[in-house]
Parts: C-alpha cells; structure tokens; sequence
C-alpha cells in the first residue's frame, strides 16, 4: 500500500466515491430517492440477477433440443417464461459455439450486457484493456483467459452496440455428457456466457 | 462524439486483469449502481440514450481513471446539474464535508447549453414498429459512415468507411442518435452486420476473426453507391 501508483488509485476512487456519496445524501435529502429503494435494489440484483439464470437456460438447451432450437431461433421468446428481472434483454440472442467457430461478447462503446440473464458484468469487462482489444485481436485476449482457440477455429465477436444483447451458448464438454442439468449448470461459468472462457 | 469512450481496437491499455473479477469492490459503487436506478424510475433522467452521452462527456481522465461506477457518477452528475435538480457547488459544498480535497479529479463537466429531454418517452422498451420496409436484405453488402457527429452515436469509429454484409434485420429500435439529444425517437431498422478483420485492422490481422455489429438504416450505404 506504500507504493505510489496504489496510492494514486486509491486516491482517484476516493475522488469518485466521495462524489457519488455527496449525490447520494443529496437526492435523498431532497426527497428524490429513498435509502430503501436503494437497499432493496441492491437486495433484487444480489438475489435474483446472475450468471445462474444463463447457465440455467444454457444446461436446458444442452438436455433438450426443441429448447435449443428455439432458443437459437428466438431467445427472447424462449425464455420468457422464466420471467428473469434484472432488464437489459430487450431483445437477446444466443450465439452457439462450434467446432469451427468460437464467440466471445463485448461492448466497446460502453459496457452493455444482458443483466437478466447474466448478472452486473465482471470489472475487467468494463475496463479499456478488454474493451479496445478483443475486437482487434480476440484470439491474443482469449490466452489472457487461460483459453487457447486454435489458428482453424473462426472466431466471431460481438460488438453489442445496439440494444439486443448477446450470450453464448457454450459446447457441452466430454465429461458432462451424462450429467444432468443440475451438475451441468454447476460447470457452466460466467465467463463462458462471456466466451471468455470454454466449459470444461 | 468522437471521445476517450470509443475504445473498439485503440491500442496500449495493456493486458486484461482478469483477476478483476467481481461487479464492484466497494460499497459506495454497489450505491451509485442502485442510486442511478433509482434515479431513472424517480424520473431524474430521460432514457439510457442520454444517459450514456453524459457518460461519454466527463472528464477524459476521470473515464480512465474512476472505474465504471465512477464514470456513472460523473454522467449522472452531468445530467442532475443541467436538469437544475442540484448545482455544482452544492455538490461542491457536501463532498467537501466529506472530505474531498481541492485537487480531487471532478469527473462532471455538466453542459451549459443542456439538451432538453421531454418526460416521460413515448412508450416503454426500446423497439418501435415502423411503416416503411427495410432498405437491405441479408446478404447485401454495405458501407458505413465515414464520419463521426458531435452528439451520441452507436456507430464507433473503428467500423466507420468499411465494407460490410448484412447478416440479420433485427426490426426497427429507437434512434440513440437522436434520442439522446430530446430530438426524437426516429425509430430506425436495425442490422447485424459482419465484417472481416483485414477489412478493419489490415493485412497483418487474423484472418479467421469476423466482427458482428448492430447498425442503424442511417449509418450505412448501399455499396453499389460507393462503387459506381
């Protein structure tokens, strides 16, 4: 911590979060937010939005082919009986993973994600480093991750500049073949959502 | 906007920390998520069009260096100064109190010529029907703009003057463009579109990597046009 270039960064978040409390105690006490509807905010995307509800749908689509293909057809309708909350789905589409092509998801504009189904993004999303380069050289990205895609493998990034929203659905793995959805949703990661990462 | 937000293919940010794992890491990012929230329901902001213009007019430096809860901070301050909800020493005065010093790094740089958004939108979701057909079909080459504008913009910079195939109408949206700015909705259709990586990076690319975008009617051309 007595390094210069930590203490700089801690120094320019204090910067940011004394501001954001400044705006907070402000609106609240003119009356425009309430601490609870804050707290209970919290509490719904902390309960109730996260990668467990794409994995959900992912290890469905891998037990059960009429779902897959509708949900590769029209993912918007097929899960809307899930009544997943969290917003940020207006339209999704959910992009499949093959032998011959691999896709990985990006916002380089801002940092859009399909909350509903996946949860707030990881910081390393939002950050520039992932953001500028994995539209130029995903492949390069991908290694960060630990994840080698061979030189024959095409593969597709999705820039989510618009409002549909993107998740990949990712190759069920060898040893999961006779796994059922709860163990296969147990395997399923975010970061494989992402397509940062394969299921292994 | 032609700003420090438009990060498609801009080099020297280094690795990926992908150690970086969790939304947040401090309590008072976890608050700004849920206080724009709550911000957007009390009707304190327009739609998420402005709100990601304000974003991408805070201070270059604060972009970089105040994390993404803090961009949020700065656009959400942009937006609440030039609304009059609040004012700039107010704020000021209160993060003084809690102890920001006078050198602290001030994301907001509300405008003094805001754009007036109209409240509440016209409906709820971002997708419009629209009468008039789409201009291009799946498959059809096009080109993109060249240019950049002053104001928001979905179309980044590094897919701006380049050849590509469409690959899905996904119907008609909201224009950001202008939706941003309070002029309107101007629903627009909407395209994937596929581009190659030599085509956006050049000879030395990966060859085996395709760029899928979603682009708006007005961002594109029909290639013939520029061919001809």
């Amino acid at each position: 911590m007595h390094d210069s270039h930590e203490h700089e960064h801690e120094h320019d978040h204090g910067d940011a979060a004394l501001r954001a409390e400044a705006l907070e105690a402000l609106l609240i006490d003119k009356g425009l937010v309430t601490p609870s509807a804050i707290d209970d905010l919290l509490e719904l995307f902390n309960e109730r939005v996260g990668p467990m509800n794409g994995a959900q749908v992912v290890a469905r689509a891998w037990h059960d082919p009429e779902f897959k293909a509708a949900l590769l057809d029209d993912a918007t309708q097929a899960i809307a009986p899930y009544r997943f909350v969290g917003g940020q789905i207006d339209r999704l589409v959910v992009v499949e993973n093959t032998d011959a092509v691999h896709n990985v998801v990006v916002c380089t504009l801002c940092s859009c994600y399909p909350w509903a189904v996946m949860g707030l993004p990881p910081k390393w999303y939002k950050d520039p480093a992932y953001r500028s380069r994995v539209v130029r050289e995903p492949r390069n990205v991908l290694r960060e991750f630990g994840t080698e895609i061979g030189p024959d493998r095409l593969i597709r990034v999705w820039d989510s500049s618009a409002e549909v929203r993107y998740m990949v659905l990712p190759q069920r793995p060898g040893r999961l073949r006779d796994a059922d959805e709860s163990a296969c949703m147990a395997a399923i990661t975010r970061n494989s959502l992402i397509g940062v990462e394969e299921v292994v | 906007m032609d700003g420090i937000h438009d990060l498609g293919g801009k080099q020297g940010y280094g690795p990926v920390d992908v150690e970086a794992d969790t939304s947040w890491n401090e309590t008072w990012e976890s608050r700004m998520f849920a206080l724009v929230n709550c911000a957007f329901q009390a009707g304190l902001i327009g739609n998420l069009d402005q709100f990601r213009h304000a974003i991408e007019r805070i201070a270059p430096a604060a972009y970089l260096q105040h994390g993404y809860f803090g961009r949020w901070t700065g656009g959400l301050e942009n937006l609440l100064v030039e609304s009059g909800v609040l004012s700039s020493p107010v704020i000021d005065e209160r993060a003084g109190a809690l102890g920001q010093t006078t050198d602290a790094l001030i994301a907001a740089r509300p405008s003094a010529r805001p754009d007036c958004i109209e409240y509440p939108r016209d409906g709820s979701g971002f997708e419009r029907t629209l009468q008039q057909p789409p201009r291009y079909v799946v498959g059809q080459r096009v080109v993109t703009r060249s240019h950049g504008s002053p104001g928001h913009t979905r179309l980044p910079a590094y897919v701006r003057g380049r050849v590509g195939t469409i690959t899905v109408w996904h119907r008609s949206w909201i224009l950001p463009d202008t939706n941003a700015h309070g002029l309107g909705e101007n629903p627009e259709h909407l395209y994937g579109v596929a581009f190659s990586s030599k085509v956006l990076w050049g000879d030395s690319a990966d060859n085996h990597v395709e760029l899928c975008i979603d682009l708006f009617e007005s961002y594109l051309s029909p290639v013939e046009i520029k061919d001809a």
